[in-house]
């Protein structure tokens, strides 16, 4: 029971793992980007098109396995990097209102891809490309639970984990990373010292826009193996994700740890009704509001204890002017 | 011999919006190796020029010359590699960084910081000099003078040559800025060129070589020091002749009309903000409260206004005790309490609001039935704008198009309006040039003779000196001593906001800040304290 439970989690993770370290990016850059539900979907959007190119170019048959790699996740990333494109140019550009641009955002991602998936994309092709990717670690099978936990997962689980512990080190210890919080935390200091603020907003939201696009790829072509129902999956995913950041304290390699909770609460909610008898509906909508009870819970106790270590990016959904007066 | 230059302006006009003018056709020249004042009103226009210089604003006309040869600044980075550093007037810090992060933050050389030697370039700067730093400390549990060292250091960490430091001095103790002109000597014999701006004449005089002045965004005239005097470089500045003296009316003290005992309030972060302080304020006087900023000031503002919670002590208006009535219940006694707070717009008016819907959130509730009643609220604007001679275009002219002077005036005038008896006003001068600040301080002594009690929070010393009656040294929340303004010095002022000196320690005998006649006797004093006591428990 445990050891099925925790491989999925930590499966399951990397959909919320990419989503949470795109928004971390973001947020480090002072700019709350409540798009990234609609620009997860458009990386699925992306993703999935790319997949479903190589498959028919291999003639409908299992395209090689770097080619579909690398084709669908560029395509993925670029997608949702356009989703984030568009984010960056009204809220860092024109200075709109970050909420409403990333709800309005949200909305668009969501239909759009839900256009494309079902008008534009093959979606039989996305079962072969999905046997494709999912190709487990070749000595999985001979470790026993350790290799059904930690080591059964398809690639972009652990291109994931890569992805957070290089955002953390990045945030942590270059000077670019420096740059790039000082620009969250009070744009003008970084302006007075030469840092060209709009470039590091820009470079922020369209990497954190790619990189979380890749957690709604994920989910479509390796978890669920390829099967599709509808976008409003994966925008439930990227809501968790931007609550995934708050209970994580903006911090990058934490969020590997908070992802697996995450997943491990969404995937409880979704099984136990099938596992244990005598459930009623009410015990299954508890579960699936736990994520966010324990949100604020961080949230209570990050404001308790008051430091600014704990806190959001000071700067964090103010637009920067510098001629203002 | 010709003096070498380090910058010279040529013709430097600048416009916002395309028609306010911020600057036009200025002409200014910083010699190397001297340091030159900048002086000028409030939207005279120095910030703005001095942005130019650093890159923050570009020039809509006009030439910048550095060491002879015509520049183009366009950002920041632009001003650094011409070896010029500007210290901003708020500082431009990233408060969760520390010392060090701040400094090196933009430098492009090599990718990961090595911490070491950016600590020993600090230190190696620091000691040339005489600058105090803990380059490790987060900037967030810095004082406002060890944050400045950081600002400073940082643009010479950049190797500037040329120094802009926007009025460096209005968070200073007399100490630390007698320190940090120290630090501005040693580098202008190191060779470095310093513009300093700053409001007080006094250290105009003490610390520059020359003084350049601007008048409504146009460039006056530069005077070298040694041949000036105050006087002369005021009336430069307003372009009239000015009588530079604040008047302190003799009147006549009645009962102490505020009387605080032992009084104890919390901050935000529950540290201890004010700490058994003890402090009367009588009718037609007017008690300045001094000390270094965040000692307390806000959180006594509060107290007395009803805004916060107290945690031991009393708080008496007429011998009826304040503690536990709403804001508004004490509002209706007549105790009226303005805040200027750093941003100026961010306590008490509502900086969308014309001018009549600010007068009406005092007193909206005097109107019967449910709507608000205007025709009142808007002659009672028009009564101010006449009073306080208000620049505005009408009453219902946003508050935030106003100048900070004409804000200050509708806040300051809005309070008085409602005829108050103790007045506590803090900061009411904060950024004001000159002639606004006269006329507010000639609206306080109107209201002192009127035989209001006024508590004065104010930042510049000899503003204080010349206006109140008695000024109370607070530091880090304890009383340091309550001295009457004729009798003492700025220096013992100075050495009391820095904790250095402590008069309630040195005469113990002395109860400072109870009133011999006052509006209780002792035993009702000790009944009502023993009740508020129990109330609490």
């Amino acid at each position: 029971m445990i050891t099925p439970l925790l491989s999925s989690a930590i499966a399951l993770s990397a959909v919320f793992l990419f989503g949470c370290v795109g928004e971390i990016i973001t947020e480090k850059s002072g700019h709350l980007n409540l798009g990234i539900p609609g620009i997860m979907c458009m990386g699925t959007a992306g993703g999935c098109l790319g997949a479903s190119m190589c498959v028919s170019a291999a003639g409908g048959g299992a395209p090689s396995y770097i080619i579909l790699f690398l084709v669908s996740v560029l395509f993925s990333v670029l997608f949702a990097a356009a989703g984030g494109g568009i984010y960056a140019l009204l809220t860092v550009t024109l200075k709109c209102n970050q909420n409403i641009t990333g709800l309005a955002l949200t909305t668009f991602g969501t239909g759009l891809t839900q256009f494309l998936m079902d008008n534009l994309i093959d979606r039989s092709t996305l079962f072969t490309a999905s046997t494709v990717i999912t190709g487990k670690l070749p000595f999985a099978g001979s470790l026993g639970w350790f290799g059904e936990i930690f080591l059964s997962h398809g690639v972009l689980v652990y291109l994931a984990v890569i992805v957070a512990v290089c955002a953390s080190v990045f945030l942590k210890r270059t000077k670019p990373g420096l740059c790039l919080r000082a620009v969250g935390e009070n744009p003008a200091a970084a302006d007075a010292v030469g840092i060209n603020v709009s470039a590091y907003k820009y470079g922020a939201i369209l990497t954190g826009s790619g990189i979380a696009g890749l957690g709604g790829y994920f989910y479509i072509i390796d978890y669920i193996g390829g099967s599709w129902e509808n976008a409003s999956t994966i925008e439930a995913f990227g809501w968790m994700s931007v609550a995934l950041v708050i209970f994580t304290l903006w911090r990058p390699a934490l969020s590997i740890l908070g992802s697996i909770i995450f997943a491990a609460f969404y995937i409880l909610a979704a099984k136990l009704p099938g596992t244990v008898q005598g459930l009623t509906f009410t015990d299954t909508a508890v579960l699936k509001l736990l994520p966010y009870v324990v949100t604020i819970i961080v949230l209570i106790v990050t404001s308790i204890i008051g430091s600014k270590n704990v806190q959001p990016p000071q700067a964090l959904g103010l637009p920067y002017f510098r001629e203002e007066r | 011999m010709e003096r070498p230059v380090a910058i010279e302006l040529k013709n430097i006009s600048k416009y916002f919006f395309g028609k306010v003018i911020a600057n036009k056709n200025v002409n200014m020249t910083l010699y190397k190796g001297e340091i030159l004042s900048l002086l000028g009103e409030n939207g005279s226009g120095k910030t703005t020029l001095m942005n130019m210089i650093s890159g923050i604003y570009t020039p809509d006309e006009g030439q910048i010359f550095v060491n002879g040869k015509e520049v183009v600044i366009r950002s920041p980075k632009d001003a650094f590699d011409h070896k010029i550093g500007m210290i901003h007037q708020h500082f431009k810090l990233v408060d969760v960084f520390t010392a060090a992060q701040n400094i090196v933050l933009g430098l492009k050389d090599g990718g990961v910081y090595n911490q070491k030697s950016i600590n020993a370039r600090v230190s190696a700067i620091a000691e040339k000099y005489g600058f105090n730093i803990d380059p490790k400390k987060k900037i967030y549990d810095m004082s406002v003078s060890e944050k400045q060292t950081v600002e400073i250091i940082k643009v010479l960490y950049r190797g500037a040559d040329i120094l802009i430091l926007d009025e460096p001095t209005a968070v200073l103790t007399p100490q630390e800025t007698e320190k940090l002109f120290a630090i501005l000597r040693r580098m202008r014999e190191d060779g470095k060129s310093i513009i300093i701006i700053t409001h007080k004449l006094n250290e105009v005089l003490a610390i520059s070589d020359r003084v350049s002045i601007l008048r409504k965004g146009e460039y006056v005239g530069t005077v070298n020091t040694s041949e000036t005097n105050a006087k002369e470089l005021t009336e430069m500045m307003v372009g009239k002749k000015v009588e530079l003296k604040i008047n302190r009316p003799k009147t006549q003290f009645d009962k102490p009309l505020l009387e605080i005992r032992n009084l104890s309030i919390n901050s935000d972060n529950g540290s201890r903000a004010i700490d058994d302080v003890s402090f009367y304020i009588r009718g037609g006087e007017i008690l300045g409260v001094a000390g270094i900023e965040g000692c307390g000031q806000k959180e006594l503002c509060e107290a007395i206004a009803g805004l916060r919670k107290i945690v031991g002590g009393q708080i008496m208006h007429k011998g009826e005790s304040l503690i536990g009535l709403s804001a508004k219940q004490i509002s209706e006694k007549g105790v009226s309490m303005s805040f200027i707070p750093e941003d100026r717009l961010g306590m008490g008016l509502a900086p969308s609001f014309s001018i009549t819907d600010n007068m009406m959130l005092k007193n909206y509730g005097e109107a019967k039935g449910p709507f608000v009643d205007r025709v009142t609220a808007r002659k009672r604007a028009n009564d101010l704008i006449k009073r306080l001679e208000i620049v505005t275009p009408s009453s219902e002219t946003p508050v935030r198009r106003l100048s900070g002077g004409n804000v200050q005036k509708v806040l300051v005038g809005r309070e008085i309006e409602s005829g108050p008896n103790v007045i506590v006003t803090a900061y009411p001068v904060r950024g004001l040039d000159i002639n606004s600040s006269y006329a507010i301080y000639d609206i306080l002594n109107e209201e002192k003779l009127k035989g209001t009690g006024i508590l004065f929070i104010g930042e510049d010393l000899d503003v204080m000196l010349a206006l109140c009656d008695k000024i109370m040294v607070l530091c880090h929340g304890k009383v340091m001593g309550i001295v009457h303004a004729e009798k003492t010095t700025k220096e013992e002022l100075g050495l009391m906001m820095t904790g250095s000196l402590d008069l309630t320690e040195e005469k113990k005998d002395k109860r400072f800040g109870i009133a011999k006649d006052s509006n209780l006797t002792e035993e009702q004093w000790k009944k009502s304290s023993e009740e508020e006591n129990d109330d609490r428990q």
